[in-house]
């Protein structure tokens, strides 16, 4: 059965290469452009991970960041998180908050799939 | 050598400086020559009766001979010791270099300073980012059309067999992101070129208090002693490197003249007291030291252990005064977030709000703000009162409380539906 990622993206074309990218790699793939329902969404799909943008409509990622590691049946949940804001201050506030890896746009492809394979990797280990 | 070792060579420089003679001096203070000799060659240490009399006779401060004219000139030199890990002995050797070459020692001290304030001004220009809305916005619109492109193009580049309909979408799509990349930057360009009011802004007066109030970590031994000296305001204002305009020396003389009152009213030994015996609880103190609750929230601002800050803004709800606490945004371009309790008491004179607030947007920290807001001395019968309104900022208690969410300012703010909002925020709406 094919892994299950959440992405929580506004920016349609970039929520479309990943899907692309992602789907090929044979991962199921549901896109949210609204950070305010993100949380209740995570929580009753319970993926394999999610990928997270900072900057959202309605709840920003590091709001939905903290929620998701204050619940403790997700505190080991892998959660990627992109961002265009790649200031170290942002990247601080990721790692204080729990993040499991942080990456700025733009991305390589490669990068971000390689990221993907290693957290969803480490989960199946530990697990 | 230490600086007291020095004390003779001083008195050497400045008996040469006068002209006089070894002999001539040895015989008015009544001492022999060779004697002298072996005290200007800090041969001998020096102290008391004998060095007031050699001071008298060359006509400058004893302190001039013991402490050396160029103390400033020693610590600045120190400083860049220090900012060049130089260890060793050669550390304590500033003062010998400062006597022995003052015009090298005088290069290197205002190379020094220059450095100081060269960092601070990249210190602004990197901080803009996270100050400058407009700026902070068209990156990352720019950043976002980047990453959408580069991702998409990758995908067109490394896809061997791309079904057709995969590939006309991601054509499209490039050609969209292509143009956006090319309008945001394009306004990006224009911004930073049309608007020649924004980038000196970086240099406002209000800045240059700001870095001159943080070099003193908002604290000034000469303010806080009691019978203070009355022109300390003022020597405090012409020494100072960052205070370059009018505008700035005029607006630091306020604030000063402020600090000044309130640290005669309240001095901080008082109030250091008083915080151990009630905690950080601006009412109870305000009752305990019989002063207005302003004034304590000022006050509390300078206790370096509470790490506070401190914002003040006028009747117009201007900022006038900034102390900034890490995490809580206060914009340095356009008007702040009007829910703060800062502005909600401007209403209500007398009044002590006291609110946990999250700032939204960025690192949703939270704080517990005091506000409160006074009338000013009427100056003269039958005119409104100017008001100012003074808001403490501390870092959250632990303690479990109704949390307000409140912004920085509304165009990097994520709140949907507010009440308060001014204008559309890029977050939500784009830019």
């Amino acid at each position: 059965m094919g892994k299950h990622v959440v992405l929580v993206e506004d920016e349609t074309n970039i929520a479309e290469a990943i899907r692309f990218l992602l789907g090929r790699e044979g991962w199921r793939v549901e896109t949210l452009a609204n950070g305010a329902t993100a949380v209740d969404v995570i929580r009753n799909a319970n993926p394999d991970l999610v990928m997270l943008d900072v900057m959202l409509p309605g709840k920003s990622g590091f709001e939905i960041l903290k929620e998701l590691r204050a619940d403790a049946a997700l505190a080991d949940l892998p959660i990627l998180m992109l961002t265009a804001r790649g200031q170290t201050r942002d990247r601080e506030i990721a790692l204080e908050a729990g993040v499991s890896r942080f990456m700025t746009k733009p991305f390589s492809n490669a990068d971000m799939l390689a990221a993907v394979r290693d957290l969803t990797a480490a989960g199946t280990a530990e697990a | 050598m230490t600086r007291d070792a020095l004390t003779g060579s001083r008195i050497r420089e400045r008996r040469v400086m006068a002209g006089q003679k070894q002999a001539d001096l040895a015989k008015r203070i009544g001492i022999s020559a060779s004697y002298l000799n072996l005290i200007e060659h800090n041969r001998r240490r020096i102290g008391g009766k004998l060095l007031l009399n050699i001071a008298g006779a060359l006509g400058v401060e004893p302190t001039a001979l013991t402490e050396g004219a160029e103390a400033a000139l020693i610590a600045t030199l120190r400083e860049a010791a220090d900012d060049a890990r130089l260890s060793g002995p050669e550390v304590n050797r500033a003062d010998e270099f400062a006597g022995r070459f003052p015009g090298w020692a005088d290069v290197l001290a205002s190379a020094q300073r220059r450095i100081a304030t060269l960092e601070r001004t990249v210190e602004t220009l990197t901080d803009r980012l996270a100050h400058d809305p407009h700026l902070a916005a068209s990156m990352h619109e720019l950043l976002t059309a980047a990453a959408a492109i580069r991702s998409t193009a990758s995908i067109l580049a490394d896809t061997k067999t791309l079904e057709p309909e995969w590939r006309d979408r991601f054509h499209i799509n490039i050609d969209q992101d292509s143009r956006r990349l090319a309008d945001s930057a394009q306004a990006l360009v224009g911004y930073l070129e049309a608007d020649p009011e924004i980038t000196p802004a970086a240099n406002s007066p209000q800045e240059e208090v700001e870095a001159f109030l943080a070099a003193h970590r908002y604290r000034f031994a000469t303010l806080e002693v009691t019978d203070g000296d009355a022109g300390a305001i003022e020597t405090l204002i012409q020494t100072a490197p960052d205070l370059q305009s009018v505008a700035a020396r005029h607006i630091a003389r306020d604030v000063l003249q402020q600090i000044a009152i309130d640290a005669e009213a309240l001095p901080i030994a008082g109030l250091t007291q008083a915080l151990d015996e009630l905690g950080p609880d601006p009412v109870a103190l305000a009752a305990l030291l019989r002063q207005p609750v302003a004034r304590v929230l000022r006050r509390m601002a300078t206790v370096p252990e509470l790490g506070a800050g401190l914002v003040v803004c006028d009747r117009s709800g201007t900022l006038i005064f900034r102390k900034s606490i890490d995490g809580f945004v206060v914009p340095r371009f356009g008007a702040c977030c009007p829910l703060w309790p800062l502005f909600s008491v401007l209403g209500s004179p007398g009044m002590v709000q006291k609110q946990r607030v999250t700032q939204l947007g960025r690192g949703y920290s939270s704080f517990d703000c005091y506000a409160t807001c006074e009338p000013q001395n009427a100056r003269d019968y039958n005119a409104m009162p100017l008001l100012q309104s003074v808001m403490l900022i501390l870092p959250a208690s632990p303690e479990t409380v109704a949390v307000h969410d409140v912004g920085a300012t509304c165009r990097v703010c994520p709140r949907t539906e507010c009440p308060a909002r001014r204008e559309p925020s890029i977050l939500n709406d784009g830019v």
